[in-house]
């Protein structure tokens, strides 16, 4: 039964993440962890920043880092055919985004794994089905195949090709919370509520590290 | 508040003895250990959601589904082959793709279908094992346990 074999082992790959991970989460009244840092010399840290890309939406626009200027933003990583754990990660994106509707502040990003098949019209369709009408807070982007699969290391989505997966790759259902400084400050299991009940509770502790007034500057 | 439970020796043989029913009777009916559940939650639920609810115009529902009743004798070989291309539940069309279920027997099959139709509200009658083989024929998909 090879369906259930990848289930276990996305996760697996999950859990192992989130046991390393949950090294770094921190307590409420502190301010939410940046993901990534490495001491380059006694109390000198540097946070590895989300690095330049260019992707395109549903709606055929270009997505770069400047889309999300002055936002926060959720990734994520699916593909529209996927059988096992995309509409369950979707299903809990869907509340994020319900809860976030029309806040400026806070974008939301999908990138496919497949983009053999997930070309334009198919990723406007599946972003429609799921109730997103228009690209202008939700994007489900494009890129060519190296490009994504870059992205989700740095998203922390533990993508990965493999010959007997559905539509050839492996990939876990990583929700990753970025800040306007391109820095990951939480990543959570997408396929498990409870962990997306905690990005909902991080979220506005993000939110609230953004400038007064930002609903006019980030527009 | 004490509740004191004396076990006379005739209560005890009618509880061995319903034990020894509860044992038996699985294999009489199709649903052992509520396999149909269970393989509900394991197998349908990411996507057709845990209540049978579907996911907004993505994933059609199966709970007031009119496509179960509509199409019933064609649902076994739904289930092992998938389905794709447009279909119509409760008057929504829907498009996308639905595995096929090769690894599922016949009897788990039934197992499914039976749950499905009877949760959630659904009220229709249960398929038997003989019936979903046949049904699944159609699809030449029938594996005969
Ligand atoms: C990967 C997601 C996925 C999984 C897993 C899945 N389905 Fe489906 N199912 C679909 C989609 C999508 C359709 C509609 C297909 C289309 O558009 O042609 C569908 C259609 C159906 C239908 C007919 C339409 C309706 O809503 O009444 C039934 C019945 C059904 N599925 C039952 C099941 C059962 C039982 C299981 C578990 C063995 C299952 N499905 C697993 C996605 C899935």
């Amino acid at each position: 039964m090879p369906r259930f074999s990848f289930l276990r082992t996305v996760l697996g790959l999950s859990a192992a993440s989130l046991l390393l991970l949950s090294a770094c989460q921190s307590t409420p009244d502190k301010p939410l962890p940046i993901y990534g840092g490495e001491e380059i010399a006694p109390g000198d840290t540097v946070y590895p920043r989300i690095p330049d890309y260019t992707l395109l939406n549903q709606d055929r626009q270009t997505v770069t880092p400047a889309t999300f200027a002055g936002k926060v933003y959720v990734s994520d990583f699916f593909f529209a055919t996927c059988p096992d754990i995309c509409p369950v990660m979707q299903t809990q994106m869907l509340r994020v985004y319900e809860k976030y509707k029309d806040d400026p502040r806070v974008g939301f990003i999908s990138h496919t794994i497949d983009p053999s098949h997930d070309s334009i019209p198919v990723l406007r369709d599946y972003a429609q089905r799921l109730g997103v009408p228009t690209a202008r807070q939700w994007h489900f982007v494009t890129a060519p195949r190296d490009t994504i699969f870059h992205l989700a290391r740095i998203y922390m989505a533990g993508v990965q090709l493999h010959p007997d997966a559905p539509r050839g790759v492996l990939h876990s259902g990583a929700f990753a919370l970025v800040d306007p400084q391109r820095h990951i400050r939480g990543v959570y299991d997408g396929t498990v509520p409870d962990q997306v009940d905690k990005l909902l509770a991080d979220l506005p502790r993000l939110l609230a590290e953004l400038p007064e007034a930002p609903a006019a500057a980030a527009k | 508040m004490s509740t004191r439970v004396t076990f006379r020796p005739a209560l005890l043989r009618l509880l061995a003895a319903l034990a020894a029913v509860a044992l038996v009777l699985p294999g009489c009916f199709t649903d052992r250990q509520n396999e149909g559940q269970r393989l509900y939650a394991a197998r349908c639920a990411g996507c057709h959601g845990a209540n049978g609810q579907g996911l907004r115009r993505l994933m059609p529902p199966l709970a007031g589904s009119d496509y179960l009743q509509r199409h019933r004798a064609e649902l076994p070989c739904l289930i092992r082959r998938g389905q794709q291309g447009p279909i119509t539940v409760n008057g929504v069309l829907y498009d996308q793709v639905m595995p096929a279920h090769e690894d599922l027997t016949d009897s788990q099959i039934t197992n499914l279908l039976n749950y499905v139709h009877n949760a959630w509200g659904n009220r229709a009658p249960k398929h038997t094992i003989r019936e979903v083989s046949e049904l699944l024929r159609a699809c030449d998909g029938s594996d005969g346990r």
